[in-house]
C-alpha cells in the first residue's frame, strides 16, 4: 500500500491542473456566449483577418 | 403601442453611450431581431466590411454586439441605422452600469461550482476506495489516511461553496421561517461535522462523498437557474439606463440650456424635440404636433395637439417640435401616478410563497423531530444503547433526509422550461412564473400593441395609382408614423426630393411648377368634410386634383385571431383597453372575444382584474404600454412584448419578442407541462425518503448507501425534468 504515498499527490495534483484550466477557462470569457461560439466553427472565413474577442 | 419604431429615431437624438480610449470607440448594442447563429454571421460580417470598423462581436447567448471602430464617435447612429436596414432592432446600453451585480454573482457561482466539482470528484475516488475496503481487506491505518484526505479536501470546499446555502438559510432562520435552505444546511454541516468526528476518532463511517456531492449538484442547478433568469433580466434592463433625465429648458432672456429633470419647476418652458417623450405634465405653450398617448392611454391614433392643449409626461412627440410650459413635475405628474398604483398593486404578489419553500415548511419540522425520536428512541426507549450511538443514528437520519432531490426537483424543472422557452424568443423573468402561469383560467388583453401590432398601417381602397405613388413619394421626406405606413404600403414609389416640411401639419412639393401637399385636412385639403371612421388619416392636395384621402388603421397581429380562438377553448379571454369603443369593439368581434371593455383607465383595468381574481379566477394580463403596468402587476401573472414600455417590461413576469402572439399558448402550455413535472419530481424524491428513513431510523444506513441513493435520486429527478415532451415546440412546418 506504500504506493498510495506518491500516487494520491499525483492524483491531486491532475485534479488541481483540471481545476486551474477551468479557472482560466472562466476568466478568458470561454463561458460567455455558449450557443455561438458552437455555431462559429460553421461560418466561413472571411477575407478580412478574424477578430479577436474584444 | 410598440415604440420600437421609435427606437431609432429615439438613439441618435440622444447622445449614445460610446466609450472612446486611445481613438477607438466602443459600444455595446443589443440587438433584438438574432433567431439565429446564421442572422450573427450577418451582423458580423456587414459591420466588419464598413470602414473603420475594427471589431465586430455577437453574443448569441445574450443578443448582445460588442462594436469597436476608429473615427467619429458619432457615427454609432449609422451603426444602427445599417442595422435597422438588415432588419435588426439595436438598441445601445450601458454595459457598465448594468447588471454587475448580476455579473458577480454569475461568477461566484461557477467559481464555487468548479471548487465543488474538483472536490467531490476527488473524494469521491477516495470514498469508493474505502468502500472496497469494506468486502476486501484493508489497514485502519490506509483507511484513516483515505478518511483524512477525504476531510482535507471535502471540508475547505463545503465551507466555501456551501456558502450560497448557509447564506440563505440563515437569512431565512433569522426572518423567522423557513426554507429549502434551512434543511440543505443543516444537512450537509451535519455529515460533514460528524464525518470530521469519525475520522478523528478512527471509525469506519464518514460521508464526506456525500455531503460534497450534495453541495456540488445543488450548485449547478443554481447555476443554471440564475444564468436563465439573467439573461431575461438583461433583456428587460436594456433600455432602464436610458431613462429620460436630462430636459432643455428655455431659460430668462430666451437662453436655451440643458437641465436635469428634477431642476424644472411648474411654469418652465422646455422644448420637447420631435421624436423625444414628453418629460413632464404640461400646456402647450407654442408649435404644433401628433402626439403618440398611446402608452399612457391606449389609443392608437396619434392625438393632435396645439396652442393651450394638455399634454402628460410619457407621450411621444411624434411630429415638430413642441415648447411646453410645465404644470407638474416627477411625482405629480399621471405617469408617477400610474407607478404609485403599479407599486400598490405589486404588493399582492409579493406573499405568494413558492410551492418548493412551501413544502420546506411542512418538512424541516417532521424531520427534525423524527431525528429528535430517533435519538431518543436509541439512546432510553426501547433500545437504550450508549448516547454516542444515538447521536450516530439521528444525525444518519437527517443526512438521508437532506432534501437534495427535493431542492433539484423544482430548478432542474425550471431550466428545461425555461431553455425550450428562451429558444423561442419568450423570457422568463420571475423564478415562480411558471408554477402562477400553470394555474391560469381567465387572459385579459390590452388592445393597442398586444393584439394589434401598435403601428398604423394604411388602409386598403383603391387609389388611383399615380396619385397614390406620388403621395408615398412626398411621404418618404418625413419619419412621421403615417408617412412612412404610407411608403411602406407602395414601396415601389420613387422619392421625391423637392419637398418641405411644414411642422405640425405635413409635407409640400413642388414638381413641374405644381403644388402638391400631403398631412393634416386642413392643410392639405381644406374645406373638405370630416370623415369620422376613428382612423388615422392623411389627405393627399393640390393643383387641379381632386383631394385624396389615406386612412391608417392599427392592424391585429398575423397570429392574434388564431390565439384567440386557441386559447378560448380552456380559457376565458377578455379585452381591457383604453381606446375608444369603436374601435374596441371592432378588434373585438375580428378576433372572435366577446368580453371586452372600452376607454378603461390605468385604474379601472386593476379594478376589473381584482374582481376576477375575487370570483376565484387566475388572471395572466398581457399588455405593453405604460397604462397596463398597474394590471400587469396585479394580475396573478404577466406577459409583455420585448417592445413594450419600459415600465411594463420591468413588471412582466415574462417577456415575448417577435411579432406573433403564440407566445402566450407557448408559455402557457410549457408551465402547465412542467408543473406536471414538478409534482412528479417532488413525489419522486418523497418516495425515495420515505423508503431510506425507516432504514436510517433502524440505524441500518451506511455511508455507501447515502451516497448511491443520493446520486441516484437526483438523477431521476434530473431526468424527469428533460421530459418536457413537445409542450411549447414550434409546430411542425
Amino acid at each position: 500500500m506504500n504506493v498510495l504515498i506518491y500516487l494520491m499527490p499525483i492524483a491531486l495534483l491532475l485534479g488541481l491542473g483540471g481545476l486551474a484550466a477551468f479557472f482560466w477557462a472562466m476568466r478568458s470569457g470561454q463561458f460567455e456566449d455558449l450557443d455561438g461560439d458552437a455555431a462559429r466553427i460553421l461560418f466561413e472565413d472571411d477575407e478580412t483577418a478574424p477578430h479577436r474577442r474584444v | 403601442m410598440t415604440l420600437a419604431a421609435d427606437h431609432g429615431r429615439l438613439e441618435t437624438a440622444r447622445a449614445l453611450p460610446v466609450e472612446t480610449v486611445d481613438g477607438a470607440n466602443r459600444i455595446m448594442l443589443a440587438i433584438d431581431g438574432i433567431s439565429c447563429s446564421a442572422c450573427v454571421q450577418r451582423i458580423e460580417r456587414a459591420l466588419n466590411a464598413e470602414p473603420d470598423v475594427v471589431a465586430a462581436r455577437v453574443n448569441f447567448t445574450t443578443r448582445r454586439l460588442a462594436l469597436t471602430w476608429k473615427g467619429a464617435p458619432g457615427r454609432a447612429a449609422d451603426f444602427i441605422e445599417r442595422l435597422s436596414d438588415m432588419g435588426f432592432t439595436a438598441r445601445p446600453f450601458d454595459a457598465g452600469a448594468l447588471s454587475t451585480a448580476d455579473a458577480a454573482r454569475d461568477r461566484h457561482l461557477l467559481r464555487a461550482m468548479g471548487i465543488a466539482g474538483f472536490a467531490a470528484g476527488n473524494v469521491m475516488w477516495l470514498a469508493i476506495a474505502v468502500w472496497a475496503g469494506v468486502f476486501e481487506d484493508m489497514g485502519p491505518a490506509t483507511r484513516s489516511l483515505l478518511n483524512w484526505t477525504q476531510a482535507l479536501i471535502a471540508l475547505p470546499a463545503i465551507a466555501y461553496s456551501g456558502m450560497t446555502f448557509f447564506a440563505s438559510a440563515w437569512a431565512a432562520v433569522r426572518g423567522g421561517h423557513v426554507n429549502m435552505d434551512v434543511p440543505i444546511s443543516i444537512g450537509v454541516i451535519l455529515a460533514a461535522g460528524m464525518s470530521l468526528v469519525q475520522t478523528v476518532v478512527g471509525a469506519p463511517e464518514v460521508y464526506f462523498d456525500a455531503a460534497i456531492s450534495l453541495v456540488f449538484l445543488l450548485l449547478v442547478g443554481r447555476y443554471l437557474d440564475h444564468r436563465a433568469r439573467g439573461r431575461a433580466r438583461a433583456a428587460a434592463a436594456h433600455l432602464l439606463s436610458l431613462a429620460v433625465t436630462h430636459v432643455t429648458r428655455i431659460a430668462d432672456g430666451g437662453r436655451i440650456e440643458q437641465v436635469a429633470l428634477e431642476q424644472v419647476a411648474p411654469g418652465d418652458q422646455i422644448i420637447v424635440a420631435a421624436g423625444s417623450r414628453v418629460p413632464v405634465d404640461g400646456m402647450v405653450f407654442a408649435g404644433r404636433s401628433a402626439l403618440d398617448t398611446s402608452s399612457l392611454t391606449g389609443e392608437s391614433v396619434p392625438a393632435d395637439v396645439g396652442i393651450g392643449d394638455r399634454v402628460f409626461a410619457g407621450t411621444m412627440n411624434l411630429g415638430a417640435a413642441l415648447t411646453v410650459e410645465a404644470t407638474a413635475i416627477g411625482p405629480d405628474t399621471v405617469l408617477a401616478e400610474v407607478v404609485r398604483c403599479m407599486e400598490a398593486a405589486e404588493q399582492g404578489r409579493a406573499r405568494y410563497v413558492v410551492l418548493a419553500d412551501h413544502l420546506a415548511r411542512l418538512y424541516a419540522p417532521v424531520v427534525h423531530s423524527l431525528a429528535a425520536l430517533t435519538f431518543l428512541g436509541w439512546w432510553l426507549w426501547p433500545v437504550g444503547a450508549p448516547w454516542t450511538v444515538a447521536l450516530l443514528n439521528a444525525v444518519a437520519v437527517l443526512i438521508i433526509t437532506c432534501p437534495c432531490a427535493l431542492a433539484i426537483a423544482v430548478p432542474a424543472v425550471q431550466v428545461a422550461a425555461s431553455g425550450r422557452l428562451f429558444k423561442r424568443g419568450i423570457l422568463m423573468k420571475s423564478a415562480t412564473a411558471l408554477e402562477r402561469l400553470a394555474t391560469i383560467d381567465t387572459v385579459v388583453f390590452d388592445k393597442t400593441g398586444t393584439l394589434t401590432e401598435g403601428r398604423p398601417e394604411l388602409v386598403d381602397g383603391t387609389f388611383p395609382a399615380g396619385l397614390a405613388d406620388l403621395a408615398a413619394g412626398i411621404a418618404a421626406a418625413s419619419r412621421h408614423p403615417l408617412a412612412e405606413a404610407l411608403r411602406r404600403a407602395r414601396p415601389q414609389a420613387g422619392a421625391i426630393t423637392d419637398v418641405t416640411e411644414k411642422p405640425g401639419d405635413g409635407l409640400e412639393a413642388v414638381i413641374e411648377g405644381r403644388t402638391f401637399r400631403l398631412g393634416r385636412r386642413d392643410f392639405a385639403a381644406p374645406g373638405v368634410a370630416e370623415v369620422d371612421d376613428g382612423c388615422a388619416e392623411m389627405w393627399l392636395g393640390g393643383d387641379d386634383i381632386a383631394p385624396l384621402r389615406f386612412a391608417f388603421r392599427d392592424r391585429p397581429r398575423g397570429d392574434a385571431a388564431a390565439v384567440v380562438a386557441d386559447l378560448r377553448r380552456h380559457h376565458r379571454v377578455i379585452l381591457l383597453s383604453g381606446d375608444r369603443a369603436p374601435a374596441v369593439a371592432a378588434l373585438a368581434e375580428a378576433l372572435g372575444i366577446t368580453e371586452w371593455r372600452a376607454a378603461c383607465r390605468p385604474a379601472e383595468k386593476v379594478a376589473a382584474i381584482e374582481d376576477l381574481k375575487a370570483s376565484g379566477a387566475k388572471v395572466l394580463m398581457v399588455g405593453d404600454g405604460i397604462n397596463d403596468a398597474p394590471s400587469l402587476a396585479a394580475a396573478d401573472a404577466s406577459m409583455a412584448p420585448s417592445a413594450a414600455a419600459d415600465i411594463s417590461r420591468t413588471t412582466a413576469d415574462v417577456l415575448f419578442q417577435g411579432a406573433g402572439l403564440d407566445a402566450v399558448t407557448a408559455t402557457l402550455a410549457v408551465a402547465r407541462r412542467s408543473q406536471v413535472l414538478v409534482r412528479q419530481n417532488l413525489g419522486l424524491s418523497l418516495v425515495y425518503n420515505v423508503t431510506l428513513v425507516p432504514l436510517a431510523i433502524l440505524g441500518l444506513v451506511t455511508p455507501l448507501l447515502a451516497a448511491v441513493a443520493m446520486s441516484a435520486s437526483s438523477l431521476t429527478v434530473i431526468l424527469n425534468a428533460l421530459r418536457l415532451g413537445r409542450a411549447g415546440k414550434v409546430a411542425a412546418q
